[in-house]
This record gives structure tokens, sequence and C-alpha cells, in this order.
């Protein structure tokens, strides 16, 4: 620390900075919008008609709740791709790289961003919310549970879709990488999988890989109950997505565009 | 303020910058110049801090651009080669972010901005998508964004290329007028700007410098006492490399 000083800002102006630049990018162009619109519309298609809303007897979510680690799956990684791939492919990386901002403050900042995309996302289906609540008498603290399950879910698929981006400047492969991932994640514990497994692997790795399941996890939120090694759980993966998009991104600085 | 010692940089097996180091002072302005893939984008994106070295160092004000990045980066306006900007901000938004992300706020951010876009003259464009601003006025955007926050170091690669006439000579001018108390790196493939803008030049092929001294003395270093000249003789036909070191 002995050169010339000048304030060098700590990580939060970065932090604030880029979180306002994100959403910026998010809504000037039309990808937030047309994200918002396929979400709004096909939540409830699902659970009209995939899910049988009307034709449950009890005027609860489960229908939206059971269809949505499927719908993020896909939708997630989508929102998720462009967050580092699109500053490589641009060149922007480069005026990104040369602020005087520490990397957590940009990946996080990314991150932050798009999970109040995913957010907003979510909150458009309060208005089946309201229409369950007006046909009879849910569980409401049990639905705002199920909706913050949703929320960490959503999460984790961005975290890590964020990190798989900025391993490469195409969007389309952070993408598919993307579906991937989150498809394995959320697949891990079901039964045919768990299955296929204990014929061939140790059943202590069979018992390691369903417990990586997302949808376990987010099965007990879905049902109401919020446990604390789940919410570490999800908490965990964020955590791990967004530093390790950070790290990925930094590498730049060794080689590369 | 800047000093660049025994920088190396490979990717692969490909030196791109093989043993380079300057000095530049408050005052300078160094013209970088050299052939297509000489090394000097490589050497300024290390300057700059995006890029690590593979061996020597830059200071910045006495700050390692590795060890101490974030000091030396917050000292450094950093053009990159073919001036990115994010297409879907303005002038005025991407001016305002690179300040906010440098921790500027309120009053002085606003006036900063202000008077880095109507120092590059981007006039009635502020408020349009970069998307679809002409690539001139997409460079004078990013040039904007490299000088906003006053920086003592100023590294821009390639700053007039594709620029009019008109603003090519806005843009020396600008550089000329900041030069008074800064350390300027510029790159440029145009020879004639080098005499007017730049008060030394270094000539760099294949990693290393060649010449390393006024535009003047480069220039009288052939017959003919031309600039090009220099270069030309200088550039071509070195297969042998690390002997013709003229600095
Ligand atoms: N990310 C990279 N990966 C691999 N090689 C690279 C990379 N960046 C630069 N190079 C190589 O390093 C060498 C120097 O490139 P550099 O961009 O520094 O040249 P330059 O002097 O700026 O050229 P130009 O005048 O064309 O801009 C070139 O051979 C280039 O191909
Ligand atoms: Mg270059």
């Amino acid at each position: 620390m002995s050169g010339e000083g000048r304030f060098v800002p700590s990580g939060w102006p970065g932090l604030k900075a880029v979180i306002r630049r994100e959403l910026g990018a998010y809504f000037t162009t039309p990808l937030a919008w047309v994200f918002l619109a396929a979400f709004a519309f096909a939540a409830p298609a699902f659970a009209f008609n995939v899910g049988r809303f009307f034709d449950t007897n009890r005027a609860d979510l489960a229908p939206l709740f059971a269809y949505l680690p499927w719908l993020l799956m896909i939708l997630m990684p989508a929102l998720a791709m462009r967050a580092w791939a699109e500053e490589r492919e641009l060149g922007t990386i480069e005026t990104l790289l040369s602020l005087p901002m520490p990397l957590w403050a940009a990946a996080l900042g990314k991150f932050l961003a798009a999970w109040a995309v995913a957010g907003l996302a979510l909150v458009l289906t309060f208005p089946m919310w309201i229409a369950v609540n007006w046909l009879g008498a849910p569980d409401n603290a049990a639905i705002a549970v199920a909706y913050v399950g949703a929320l960490l879910l959503a999460g984790a698929h961005l975290a890590i879709g964020q990190a798989l981006s900025a391993v490469t400047p195409n969007q389309v492969v952070a993408f598919v990488l993307g579906v991937l991932v989150a498809f394995l994640l959320t697949m891990a514990g079901l039964p045919f999988v768990t299955g296929a497994l204990s014929s061939s692997v140790p059943a202590w790795l069979v018992e390691a890989v369903a417990h990586m399941s997302a949808l376990d996890r987010y099965a007990a939120f879905e049902n109401g109950v919020a446990r604390l090694p789940d919410l570490v759980y999800f908490l965990s993966l964020i955590a791990g997505g967004v530093t390790a998009a950070g790290l990925i991104a930094g590498s730049t600085r060794e080689g590369g565009r | 303020m800047l000093a660049v010692e025994q920088l190396k940089k490979r990717f692969g097996t490909r030196k791109a910058v093989d043993g380079v180091s300057f000095t530049v002072a408050p005052g300078e302005v160094l013209g970088f110049l050299g052939p297509n893939g000489a090394g000097k984008s490589t050497t300024m994106r290390i300057i700059a801090g995006r890029l690590e070295p593979d061996g020597g160092r830059v200071r910045v004000g006495g700050n390692d651009t590795v060890a101490n990045r974030r000091a030396a980066q917050a000292l450094t306006g950093y053009l990159p080669e073919g001036a990115p900007a994010y297409p879907a901000m303005t002038p005025f938004s991407f001016v305002e972010f690179c300040l906010a992300a440098r921790g500027w706020h309120g009053a002085a951010l606003k006036a900063a901005r202000d008077l880095a876009l109507d120092r590059v003259h981007v006039g009635d464009h502020r408020h349009d998508r970069i998307a679809t601003l002409s690539k001139g006025y997409k460079r004078r955007t990013a040039l904007a964004a490299a000088i906003a926050h006053d920086p003592p170091v100023l590294i821009l690669d390639e700053p007039t290329d594709g620029l009019d006439p008109n603003q090519k000579d806005e843009v020396r001018s600008l550089i000329r007028a900041m030069s008074a108390d800064k350390a300027i790196v510029i790159s440029t493939h145009i020879l004639e700007e080098v005499p007017a803008v730049c008060s030394r030049a270094i000539i760099i092929d294949t990693g290393q410098i060649l010449a390393d001294a006024t535009p003047e003395e480069i220039a009288a270093k052939t017959g003919s006492g031309r600039l090009d000249d220099a270069f030309r003789s200088l550039t071509t036909g070195r297969k042998t490399r690390g002997t013709e070191d003229a600095a």
C-alpha cells in the first residue's frame, strides 16, 4: 500500500451500480417483458390444464407448486444465460473488469438483479393465490412458505446458470449447459434415477445423490414446511453459484477474452 | 506515474508481450505503435488491470496492478480496443454507470458525467440507445466513460479509429488538452497523428520494443525522415528477433 492515494471505493457502490445496470438491461430490452409474460402465461396454464386446478377439491395452489420446478428448470437458465456470456461476447467485460470493483460485487449484483426479476415473475402468479382465497379458505401460511421455496429454487438455478454463463462467450451454450445442470439437480432424487443408480453404485453414493436433489428439498417447502437444513441447502447452492461465477469471470484475467 | 517493468504475457505458446518496459510521466503522451498483433492491446489490457501478466509488473502511481489492483484501477481510465459499450444503455447512463461503480454519486457524479459527454461531443445523442449509435458516436461514448473520473493515467486503445476527420481532430485536441497533468498512452495505426499528439513514441513488434524516442527522432532514422518509412523498416523483414532493439 505504498502507492499514491485516490479514493478506492468499497464493493458497495459497485454492487449497487451493477444491480441498477442489470435491471436496466432487463427492462429496456424485451427480455424481462417476454420472460415475465411467458411466466405469467405458462404458470397458470400448467396449473389449470396439467394440474387440474379446478378439479382438486381443496382450495390451494398445489397444482401450481407441483409444476413450478419444471417451469423454473427451463426458464431460469434462460434468464441466467446472458449474465457473463454477453459481457464476453460484446467485449464489455473489458470495461467491467477495469473498474476498481471487487469481483464479488459484480457477481452478486448480476445475481440479485436476475433474482429480483424471477421474484417478480412469481409475484405475477399472485392472482391465483387471490383466486383460491376467493374460492375457499386455503392455508395461506403454507402457501407463503411454498412461495419462499419456489424463490429459493429459482435462485439456485439462476446462480448456477450465471456461473455456467461465465464459462463461455456463447449464450446458447450457456443456456444448454444451464438446463442440463438444472435438469440433473431437479432429477437427482427421483425414484427412477436413484433406482437406476442403486443397481450399479454403492448405497451411500445413491444416498448422497438423493441428498443433492433440489426437488426433495423443494417438496418440504411445497408442503408448507420450512426447515433450516433445506434453507441452508438452497442458500449454499446460491452462494456457491455466485462465488463460482465471480471466480470464473475473474479467471479471464489470466488469459482469454 | 506509470511504470511498466519487463512485462511478459503469452497465450498458449504464442508470446504476445515479451519483456516490455517503459515509464510515462504526467505531461507525456506516449504513442504506442506497431503492426497488427504486435502486442499493443495486450500490454494496455495489463496496464488497465484487466489482464494479469505472466512476468514483470505494472505500477500505476506506485500501485501494483495485480497486488493492489483496485488502487491502481482507481487512478486509471481505459478505452478498450473496439470501444465496447452496453448496447441497451445510453451514453448518459453508461458514463453514469462507470462513475457510480467508481464510487461517485450526487452532484459530483452529475457534473463529471455531463462534462465528459460534452468533451467528446456526444451532443443530442446522449439519450439514444448505444445500439443505435454510429461507430464514431459509440467510440465517443466509450471515451467519455474512460475520462469521466479525471484519472491521472489514461490508456486509450485506438481512440481515433472510426472517427470522421473533424472528430479525429477534436479527439486529438482533447488528448492534448488533457495531457498537461496526465500520463497518457494511446495506440494508433494512423502515423500522421503521432507527431501532432504524442511527445514520445514506442514501436513494438512481436511483443518487443524496437524503438522508444520522440516521433522526430524515430523519423530521423531513415533517409526520408518520415515516420512511416521508419515504421516500415523497423517492423518488416524481421525474422530473427531481439537483436535490433533500438531502444
Ligand atoms: N485472448 C487471446 N487468446 C489468444 N491469443 C491472443 C489473445 N489476445 C491476443 N492474442 C494474441 O496476442 C498477440 C498480440 O495481440 P494484441 O491484440 O495485443 O495485438 P495488437 O498490437 O493490439 O494488434 P492490433 O493492431 O491488430 O490491434 C496476437 O498474436 C494475438 O493473436
Ligand atoms: Mg490492438
